[in-house]
């Protein structure tokens, strides 16, 4: 498929921003439960603006690859089908829930203002929070679900696609909110984000790669024989239909030099997993803001090239009528 | 219930693209606006089609059959590209089965053209709309045209009658019969998508000539014995004719 960077940055910048929305409700969860020391709430601030931040630019990414922007409102009508449709539904629900979530810490609210006194600091945002957890994972879902419900494409029609979609995206939230906690918490926070987002890096690893060992022994189940009813053992194609290319052929290729795809899976192996991981452990060592912030770095461009080679990975069976050119 | 379909005959079809350009004229005529062509006389022309005509070679040379292989829309029986369309742009129609694209909803994601695995749906990079074989929508129901020619374009313009069109729910239609006895098949039938286009695979005309045939064994002037003839040498007919 070719890869398009619209969609790409879509998913990495939401995946970011649900993870990072993911680290900071957890933190919250652990310090009212009085694991942690209480941070003073410029961390979730912070954190939560950026989560919004980042939600908001996957969405203004995603109006890059439409035909029709004026026309996205029509998207959210078919959720009864369609994953995109769900998607559509659940990025906004998710912006607004960890909005909500934002404001009732920078404002201070409890659920007094309901008149619910249950003696607990930070218990509406809790209660917004668990509701926003339960959007961004249903995110999560539809996120991944818009490719593994193609079953189509082999390399995608899997639960290891919606994994790795959830795993990644709360990988590099996890990353950044380290990151942002050692710039405006203490030691102690750090620690903790530091070890979860390693744990989800690593677990990340590990699902991607299944993810890639499961692709290279995938039988193709279509064929030329059965996509143009012949049954004999050689067929070539001598003309596609078109003497040059053709919304199949641009839509369909990833037209990248069989170099520079074969590198790519190494190049996003060591800069998804292998660097930030060996970031974070001197990092979480020294509590050192710099190398969080290099690992969240190196982590997102990683993503960029896990995200290229996730599209061009995938071979669509129509490839099998548009194979030559004359 | 009626599901209206082509039935392409692959062992008549001469891949002289006559359905390829008529689909292309009547529909870049039509209401729903033109189909884009870019540089089509220049370098890397482009374009949108609704139907293409692929050519296969089968076999290894000396022996092999060239196989030329008109490709549309299938109008699936259960269309993958339908539901997963966002905006409800992409719809099969009730009344006739023929899947459509609402060219006034569709926001131009692509996604339905990932759903479908015979590439069949094509964007249009100017009006950026998702578009594809309407099956000539707007020309089968159109009483101002004669009865006869109630056909969609390709089907009037195919100068070999490589296809047919009917409705293959009716089991005593042409289309029908034509696939129960000629073996007609659809495309890619792993995946389940019912489609309503078939093909008619090519056919091996054989005729046995027995030796009696050739030779008349009662000819009085036993003019066709090769054995009581030296074959003659010479000129062939070609060589001595001279107009």
């Amino acid at each position: 498929m070719h890869p398009a960077f619209s969609v790409i940055f879509l998913t990495i910048l939401i995946g970011a921003g649900q993870g990072l929305f993911l680290a900071l409700y957890l933190s919250e969860l652990l310090a009212s439960s009085g694991g942690l020391n209480m941070p003073d709430g410029r961390l979730y601030v912070a954190g939560g603006v950026l989560s919004v931040a980042l939600l908001a630019a996957g969405l203004a990414a995603s109006f890059f690859h439409l035909g029709h922007p004026e026309r996205a409102w029509r998207t959210a009508t078919c959720w009864r089908t369609s994953w995109l449709s769900r998607e559509v539904i659940a990025l906004p629900a998710a912006m607004a829930c960890t909005a909500a979530w934002t404001i009732a810490h920078a404002v201070g609210w409890d659920l007094s203002i309901l008149g619910i006194d249950s003696m607990r600091p930070l218990d509406l945002s809790l209660v917004i929070g668990a509701a926003g957890i339960v959007v961004t994972f249903a995110l999560f879902l539809c996120t991944g679900m818009i490719y593994a419900c193609i079953k189509f494409v082999a390399e995608w029609a899997t639960p290891l696609t919606v994994l790795n979609f959830t795993l990644l995206g709360s990988a590099s939230g996890f990353t950044l909110a380290t990151a942002l906690s050692s710039w405006l918490e203490g030691e102690a926070m750090t620690t903790i984000l530091g070890a979860w987002a390693m744990a989800l890096t690593f677990t990340g690893a590990l699902t991607r790669f299944a993810s890639l060992l499961r692709n290279d022994r995938l039988k193709p189940r279509s064929s030329l024989q059965s996509a143009i009813g012949i049954r004999h053992s050689k067929i070539v194609q001598r003309a596609q239909g078109a003497t040059a290319g053709s919304f199949n052929t641009r839509e369909f290729f990833h037209h990248a030099a069989p170099r520079i795809y074969r590198s790519m899976r190494l190049v996003f192996m060591v800069l998804t997993f292998v660097a930030p991981l060996a970031l974070l452990i001197p990092g979480v060592m020294l509590s050192s803001t710099a190398l969080f912030a290099a690992a969240c770095v190196l982590q997102l461009a990683g993503l960029v090239a896990e995200r290229w080679y996730f599209f061009a990975q995938a071979n669509h069976p129509q490839n099998l009528y548009y194979q030559y050119v004359s | 219930m009626t599901q209206l379909a082509l039935v392409i005959d692959l062992n008549v079809c001469v891949g002289c693209h006559a359905c390829v350009t008529s689909c292309k004229e009547w529909n870049t005529s039509g209401v729903a606006g033109y189909l884009s062509d870019d540089n089509p006389y220049d370098a890397d022309p482009t374009g949108t089609f609704f139907n293409r005509v692929q050519t296969f070679e089968v076999g290894e040379f000396p022996d092999t059959e060239t196989v030329h292989f008109p490709k549309s829309c299938l109008h699936c029986e259960d269309p993958p590209c339908v539901p997963v369309c966002p905006t409800g742009a992409s719809y099969k129609r009730p009344e006739d089965g023929i899947v459509l694209v609402d060219y006034d909803k569709c926001i131009g994601c692509k996604y339905c053209s990932w759903a479908c695995p015979y590439g069949a749906r094509e964007l249009d990079e100017h009006q950026k709309v998702m578009k594809k074989c309407t099956l000539c929508v707007d020309r089968i129901y159109d009483e101002s045209i004669p009865a006869a020619e109630r056909r969609p374009a390709c089907v009037n313009a195919c100068p070999t009658s490589a296809r047919l069109f009917g409705d293959i729910h009716d089991p005593e239609s042409e289309v029908s019969r034509a696939i129960r006895e000629q073996g007609g098949y659809p495309l890619m039938p792993e995946w389940g998508t019912r489609p309503a286009n078939h093909y008619l695979p090519r056919r091996r005309t054989n005729i046995t000539v027995h030796e009696d045939e050739l030779v008349r064994a009662d000819n009085p002037l036993k003019k066709e014995r090769d054995d009581e003839h030296e074959p003659v040498r010479g000129h062939t007919l070609d060589d001595v004719t001279t107009w």
